[in-house]
């Protein structure tokens, strides 16, 4: 008898820890908002922080050096161009970066 | 010995032209192909039993989908449920081909490696967003590249950053993976060959050579995390890129 009743009590624990469990599996599986990602691995964060950036500057020169061929005024588009790129890329990244931190630090009033 | 780029050179197998284009069936294809019979077999076969408490190919094939579902519902919201099978579809072709690559038996080639295949894919990408961009908002999607709050003289100079900054997207998700992957490759292929060449010179180059062949075991470690991390990142920017082109800014 004593056996028999420990047993239902173990019986109860085992199921009040699957309760709990499936409970906060069920919290984690509702968040369905769109919160960003901050899950990446320092590697992930550098190379893609550093396409970002060579992005920018390569879309600048390619357009600076093709619209240039398009007009006839040499220099001058891709100067403006490469400068335009290399902002876009510097945007890029800060925002880039902005997604990877944490969603807790920083509030939803980010997205301008 | 041979260039530790030779690895890369697209050779035909069947020589195949039409109209003077040349359509060969190449190693680069037949990686390809490869590539998708093995995501093919892999999830098909995996999920034949369907079975309530799954095996462990089963678990992995669902691991993969609730991986994939979970990243797009985080990105891209309820919203960008549909567009789920390309999302996956992409995820895991990259991922076999980076993977394929990496088999050391066959010499398998790894055809991520080529711009002209990361790009043609993020082109994809890029112009497939866009257009689920005007068609969710219209012409509204073109004051995307308007930012808020900026005085009328800021916007000539930020519009084109703008526009700039949305033009590099197709640019940078294509260079990463085929920077990752060539970088990566050419460095193992780089130490293979110290290997060679210093056990070439007698027992004393032997004993050297375990430096560079200890150094290719770590490499290659490495080189399987970014077949894999490459892979997510490239699904995951495509998320997010969906995001921006549901909701905008």
């Amino acid at each position: 008898m004593a056996d028999d009743k420990k047993k239902s009590e173990e019986m109860k624990a085992t199921l009040d820890d699957l309760n709990t469990r499936v409970s906060a599996a069920r919290e984690a599986s509702k968040i369905k908002e769109p919160r960003g990602l901050n899950e990446a691995t320092a590697y992930g964060i550098a190379t893609r922080l550093v396409a970002e950036l060579v992005a920018g500057i390569l879309v600048g020169v390619l357009f600076g050096w093709y619209l240039d061929r398009l007009f006839g005024t040499k220099p001058w588009l891709m100067i403006i161009l490469i400068m335009l790129g290399a902002a876009a890329g510097i945007t890029n990244v800060m925002r880039a970066a902005k997604q990877l931190s944490p969603k807790d630090v920083d509030n939803k009033d980010e997205e301008k | 010995m041979a260039s530790p780029l030779d690895q890369f050179t697209v050779k035909p197998w069947v020589p195949i032209e039409v109209a003077g284009y040349d359509i060969s069936f190449t190693n680069s294809a037949a990686a390809m192909v490869a590539s998708v019979i093995v995501i093919t077999v892999f999830v098909t076969m995996g999920m034949r039993k369907n079975a309530l408490v799954p095996g462990r190919w089963q678990s992995s094939v669902e691991m993969c989908y609730e991986f994939v579902a979970k990243m797009l519902g985080d990105a891209a919201g309820p919203e960008g449920r549909k567009y789920f099978p390309f999302v996956f579809t992409l995820f895991m072709f990259v991922l076999a081909a980076n993977l394929i690559g990496m088999l050391p038996w066959l010499h398998p080639f790894t055809f991520t490696s080529h711009i002209a295949v990361t790009f043609a894919m993020a082109a994809f990408v890029f112009i497939g967003v866009t257009l689920i961009g005007f068609i969710t908002h219209g012409f509204k999607f073109l004051t995307f590249f308007v930012p808020h709050g900026a005085p009328w003289y800021l916007l000539l100079i930020l519009v084109p950053i703008e526009i700039i900054s949305y033009l590099s997207r197709p640019i940078s998700l294509s260079v990463r993976l085929f920077a990752n992957m060539v970088a990566g490759h050419t460095m193992l292929k780089v130490f293979g060959g110290f290997v060679v060449s210093l056990s070439a010179i007698g027992a004393a180059g032997v004993a050297g050579a375990l430096f560079p062949l200890a150094f290719i075991v770590a490499l290659t470690g490495l080189e399987l995390l970014v077949a894999c991390l490459q892979a997510y990142v490239f699904a995951m920017l495509t998320c997010l890129y969906l995001n921006d082109a549901l909701h905008m800014h």
